[in-house]
């Protein structure tokens, strides 16, 4: 570690199973911990609690989008057979937001649907073209049945010791490991 | 600690948990009604990821290739059966007045139905928390990208000149010639609406659910390609619990979007028939018939896919005989619903009172299409009701043969639909009958090669079933389950 010349990313613990990795992360929360994660290989029932992870506010982007289309297809519809070339059909209305509503409804959806997901790579900054983790070779099965907690270096609460022992001994950490960054 | 304390005492609620209300005295909690699991023989973690990231990490099995071949021989028969449509006119398709739409129109509506059972397991199941989704939900979903994309071909191509109808004027937003905009009056324009969403709609939700397990694939990836396309297309995901909050709450927001789109892009579809005034289209049954008989045709073909996919890659204990019951039983629901859909359309064509709407259901029975009528009413409203007995749900092979007969009764339902309906109308002096010509027939075989040969890549290189989801509900996953490493609860 001496002999690096590259900065700590953070402290890298395993854990064996959920049970294990659940108590842990309420440990974490608990010390007062802001910079830090639970890394897992499918999302733990509960964890959010656990770790104090405010509700995620991916809706409001959903909403946002579902607005936009909505309002294009109406104006669009509205444009196109009333205002621009207007186009009688039947003596009915030119416009009337009936016959638009399942154009408009299909667009609320379809840029409801863009909004949840380009909301969603935002708010989890993907895609990330560089993480320090992925050099770790034990980090590898966090996509596989192993679970763990990353405690940055840039935590104010981060000491390379007393973050390593609480890691090992108060969250019974089945391995503590140095990050690079 | 306390609310460690709470949250970790799981599901023993007493009212004053719920409540905050002073603590009642109850007996102990019932324990849970004790389910089969759905991944038998208490398999860990790690063999969920072996066994599924192994069947597009291992060389393919011997079939592979043959049926590869054929699948893709398939396609460029479609495709050069469609080029020779654009290039000579849509006469090559047995097409003409009165039936202007026959087998074209007919196989749209077969391959856009079949998409939608993929939708109803990735969203409405999930939505009702059905878990067993789980092991089915990524194959059902790739199907149902997949018969969107044939399922597009037909209506396009039936157009002839596609150029006119791709381009300005008809079916994009876009001004014609004469400056007209497209008509938005027509339950065709909102067809191109809601199919043209339902694909790309379908399409983000199979890849969100596609990015953890793509992570899975980049971490045991061996070869440089595999590394970065892989890395390339699982954005860095790492299973950070914060960004799993965020996934989570959008992957129940998009469940929640593909529920009304699902119902909503059949009901578009039924319009197109509905809205007119055939006899024999305009009733006002169209909309739930129509989404029930989709239903009904993608879980049949779900069970045609799937059946095979778990005996040759040995994944009997994650998709298992409770998953294939379960499916027959959606297909006994469906089914019902679809046989009642008969029978209330003759009663309302007699109770209705028009002698030309009667007389349509007549002519389907009993006119020169009686052939038709009576294999749709053999293949979809008998065979669904062998699925009462457990024993013939439960016995895989007999399930997959009732599978195929749902696919063809199915087809048949929309051809009985569409060309019996139109060849004859109110004038008998244009009555008619339609033949289909061979280019009809081998574009509609052709259209199964571009399925299969889609589903056969989709084997070969994403994983066919969800592991992260199926992992997420063994009991290893729950923190609060012994089998989760809990200690002392339950």
């Amino acid at each position: 570690m001496s002999a690096s010349t590259l900065k700590p990313h953070g402290l890298l613990a395993e854990f064996g199973t959920a049970a294990d990795i659940f108590e842990a992360a309420i440990r974490c929360r608990d010390a007062g911990f802001s910079k830090w994660d639970v890394y897992t290989p499918f999302p733990i029932h509960g964890m959010d609690e656990a770790m104090g992870v405010k509700k995620s506010p991916v809706g409001w982007f959903t909403f946002c989008g579902g607005l936009t289309g909505f309002t294009t297809g109406m104006t669009m519809i509205w444009y196109m057979n009333k205002f621009d070339y207007p186009l009688v059909v039947g003596g009915k209305p030119l416009f009337t937001p009936l016959y638009a509503f399942p154009v408009s409804y299909e667009l609320t959806i379809l840029l409801s649907a863009f909004g949840t997901l380009f909301g969603m790579f935002f708010l989890n900054r993907l895609p990330k073209l560089y993480n320090p983790l992925f050099k770790n070779a034990r980090f590898k099965k966090a996509t596989d049945d192993r679970f763990f907690i990353v405690i940055e270096a840039a935590d104010p609460k981060f000491s390379l010791e007393a973050t390593r022992a609480f890691l090992a001994e108060k969250c019974h950490a089945a391995a503590v490991e140095l990050v690079e960054d | 600690m306390a609310s460690a304390a709470a949250s970790s005492s799981g599901h023993a609620v007493t009212p004053k948990d719920s409540h905050g209300a002073p603590a009642l005295k109850v007996a102990d909690a019932p324990r849970e009604l004790e389910r089969e699991p759905l991944v038998l023989n208490q398999r860990p973690l790690g063999w969920i990821t072996n066994a599924i990231a192994g069947v597009c990490e291992n060389p393919m099995p011997k079939w592979w290739w043959p049926a590869f071949v054929v699948s893709f021989g398939g396609m460029v028969m479609m495709f050069s059966l469609i080029a020779y449509l654009v290039s000579t006119g849509v006469g090559v398709w047995g097409l003409n007045q009165p039936a202007d739409w026959a087998w074209d129109i007919t196989n749209f509506v077969f391959w856009i139905g079949i998409g939608h059972a993929g939708t109803l397991i990735s969203a409405v199941l999930f939505l009702l928390r059905q878990k067993w989704r789980t092991s089915v939900n990524r194959a059902a979903e790739a199907m149902t990208i997949f018969a969107v994309a044939c399922a597009g071909i037909f209506p396009v191509f039936h157009t002839g000149r596609v150029w006119f109808a791709l381009l300005p004027g008809f079916l994009f937003p876009a001004p014609n010639a004469n400056e007209i905009w497209p008509q938005f009056r027509s339950p065709l324009l909102w067809d191109v609406f809601a199919v043209s969403t339902y694909g790309t709609v379908s399409l983000l939700f199979w890849y969100v659910g596609l990015i953890p397990d793509l992570a899975t694939l980049r971490d045991r990836a061996k070869g440089f390609l595999r590394r970065f396309f892989y890395g390339l297309f699982s954005l860095g995901w790492t299973g950070s619990n914060r960004n799993w909050s965020n996934y989570e709450k959008a992957y129940l927001l998009l469940a929640g979007l593909s529920t009304p789109l699902v119902l909503s892009v059949h009901s578009i579809v039924s319009f197109d028939f509905a809205v007119s005034v055939v006899p024999g289209w305009h009733t006002t049954i169209f909309p739930p018939y129509f989404v029930a008989g989709a239903i009904f045709s993608g879980f049949g073909m779900v069970l045609t896919l799937l059946i095979p996919l778990r005996t040759l890659f040995k994944l009997e204990d994650v998709i298992t005989i409770r998953h294939v019951e379960l499916m027959c039983k959606v297909l006994l629901a469906t089914g019902s619903i679809v046989g009642y859909a008969y029978g209330m359309e003759f009663f309302i064509a007699w109770y209705g009172g028009s002698p030309y709407e009667l007389y349509a259901f007549k002519n389907r029975a009993f006119g020169p299409y009686w052939w038709s009528y009576w294999s749709m009413i053999t293949c979809n409203v008998i065979s669904p009701h062998f699925f009462w007995f457990k024993k013939l749900r439960s016995n895989v092979v007999f399930v997959w043969i009732v599978s195929i007969f749902v696919n063809i009764g199915m087809w048949f339902e929309r051809f009985v639909i569409i060309v019996t309906s139109l060849h004859r109308d109110y004038l008998p002096s244009s009555w008619g009958y339609f033949t289909p010509s061979w280019v009809d027939v081998m574009t509609f075989v052709g259209s199964f090669g571009l399925f299969m040969t889609l589903f056969l890549l989709f084997i070969r290189f994403l994983p066919v079933i969800a592991i992260s989801e199926v992992k997420g509900v063994t009991p290893q996953a729950d923190p609060h389950h012994p089998l989760g490493g809990a200690k002392g609860h339950h």
